[in-house]
């Protein structure tokens, strides 16, 4: 805990004034949420008929689930499509062979760098004049879109989770041996899987968000739904709490077992220092590390 | 190529990038004051403060950005009848901007606080041997190693907003590049993929250089520990 380090432990002076401190924090916080309630129920926006809509079951067969169905649909291709992408070029990016690394370099460093809704404005136009895909244009430009993106975070990804690596894997790789492409494949890249996965899974959360940018070409996703059925209710604003509190859900989900898993991992790693073998506490290092690199390239 | 070349003189491309910059420009330094509360809240020690800046972060970080504009422009603005004053437009651009300040503030709070846990329990605990107290000690020792351990994931969080300024567009601030682009490539189907790269290109040339600034000034700027 970060708070730690910049107090001492308080006597019992400290301790009764931040009692008070507390009280009126928490006296804050319940005015805050008080504000809001009575501000949108002032403005007239409490009416039960508003939210009413939101419970019935017409409302989620016909207009929430089948947008939240397109949103997951775009999310779980997005993420597939993005981890072969993040594998194939991440593994470009360490390749010996400089023009592979060059190609790989230039791709990942150019689609990081673009903003995903002008990528999925582009997919959309070119999609439809110049593809014949099956089913919805739509949603193949998003998911293109995401692929593109997230596919060139999770190649950072995988590099820095094999840079991250103590050099003694790769030297003992070759002592018996391996060839550096064999090194890669079956000693680097499988520890650096494993390092990777609570970025990986903070990188779905990314993912599941910026589905939603489909709303602006009207891709049928749930925020898009969402508004579509809203419109002509005049319940635009209880629709958008709803439809975020669905997506604060998911990603909140999410976001828990992506710690639950770098936890995981770390008290295995704990588990093999205390015991001779030098095999896990390689583990530490790029536990440790993988958390700052992803914040890194975020 | 002539062809091609037409489009800057029909668009006014360079001007669609300054609007991505302006609403950069202001949504940054919401977020930063925004965030820098939020980061303070959330590592002071009052559990009620804790509370409030984790309950922000949680929730802003997990509804995407589309929402947090959409909402400003058509619950905030559209039903609710609130504005920023200005013009038409200028209320769309400054509703857009409160959007952007009001997502980017939980990651700029997220980086402070990543900032903070660099710095080593060692120097908190000289601060206070040498006699100093919350607030001395804060400022003089912990804060100015907290704020130079946080420069490269602030600059992660600025690259990220340049380019989720684009999607402004939701917030009707119909003159951003993301929006002219869209108009360009619906009017000049022949020439879909060159508009792509020039935009996608522009975003490029704007976005490394601050990469590479953040990293000089993180190897500069780094304490030496």
């Amino acid at each position: 805990m970060s708070a730690s380090i910049l107090f001492d432990t308080p006597g019992p002076k400290a301790r009764r004034r931040i009692l008070l401190i507390n009280i009126i924090g928490a006296l804050i916080a319940v005015g805050i949420v008080a504000w809001i309630f009575f501000g949108l129920a002032a403005k007239g926006q409490m009416q039960p008929e508003q939210w009413d809509d939101f419970i019935q079951a017409s409302t989620w067969k016909n207009y929430l689930l089948p947008g939240l169905l397109n949103t997951v649909k775009a999310a779980i291709l997005g993420i597939i499509g993005s981890v072969i992408f993040g594998l194939v070029f991440g593994i470009g990016r360490l390749s010996q062979n400089k023009l592979i690394n060059g190609v790989s370099t230039v791709v990942v460093e150019f689609f990081r760098a673009v903003p995903v809704l002008l990528m999925i404005v582009f997919f959309n136009v070119f999609f439809s004049r110049s593809l014949e895909l099956p089913g919805d244009t739509a949603l193949w430009a998003v998911v293109a879109a995401l692929i593109f993106y997230n596919g060139s975070v999770v190649a950072e990804l995988v590099r820095s989770g094999v840079h991250n690596l103590p050099k003694g894997q790769r030297e003992a790789g070759i002592a018996i041996g391996l060839t550096r492409g064999m090194s890669l494949r079956y000693i680097e890249i499988p520890q650096a899987l494993v390092a990777m996965l609570p970025a990986l899974i903070g990188q779905f959360v990314v993912i599941l968000k910026d589905s939603a940018l489909g709303y602006i070409i009207s891709f049928n996703e749930l925020l898009f739904f969402a508004r579509t059925y809203s419109s002509p209710n005049g319940n635009v604003l209880q629709a958008l709490i709803v439809t975020a509190v669905i997506f604060i859900l998911i990603n909140f989900t999410l976001s828990k077992i992506a710690e639950q898993v770098s936890k995981r991992l770390s008290t295995r790693v704990k588990k093999a220092k205390n015991a001779p073998a030098v095999v896990g506490t390689t583990a530490v290092t790029f536990a440790e590390t993988g958390t700052k690199n992803d914040s890194k390239e975020q | 190529m002539e062809n091609y070349l037409s489009i800057f003189t029909e668009y006014d491309i360079p001007g669609a990038f300054w609007v991505n910059i302006q609403l950069t420009f202001w949504a940054a330094i919401g977020a930063l004051v925004l965030g820098t509360i939020l980061a303070l809240l959330r590592i002071s020690p009052v559990a009620s403060f804790q509370a409030i800046g984790a309950s922000y972060v949680n929730l802003v970080r997990n509804t995407p950005l589309t929402i947090i504009i959409l909402f400003a422009v058509l619950a905030l603005y559209g039903q609710l009848g609130f504005t920023l004053g200005g013009d038409f437009q200028a209320n769309f651009f400054r509703l857009s901007v409160l959007g952007l300040a009001v997502y980017h503030a939980a990651f700029v709070c997220e980086a402070i606080r990543s900032g903070v846990n660099t710095v080593p329990l060692g120097q908190a605990e000289a601060a206070r041997a040498i006699g100093l107290g919350f607030m001395p000690a804060a400022r003089l020792i912990i804060l100015p190693q907290a704020f130079r351990g946080a420069i490269v994931p602030l600059g992660n969080t600025l690259i990220a907003l340049i380019k989720n300024s684009t999607v402004a567009a939701v917030g009707s601030v119909a003159t951003e590049s993301s929006s002219v682009m869209k108009t360009m490539i619906e009017f000049r189907s022949d020439i879909v993929i060159p508009i792509f790269l020039t935009f996608a290109i522009g975003f490029v040339i704007i976005v490394i250089p601050v990469g590479l600034l953040t990293t000089w000034l993180s190897k500069k700027l780094a304490v030496a520990r």
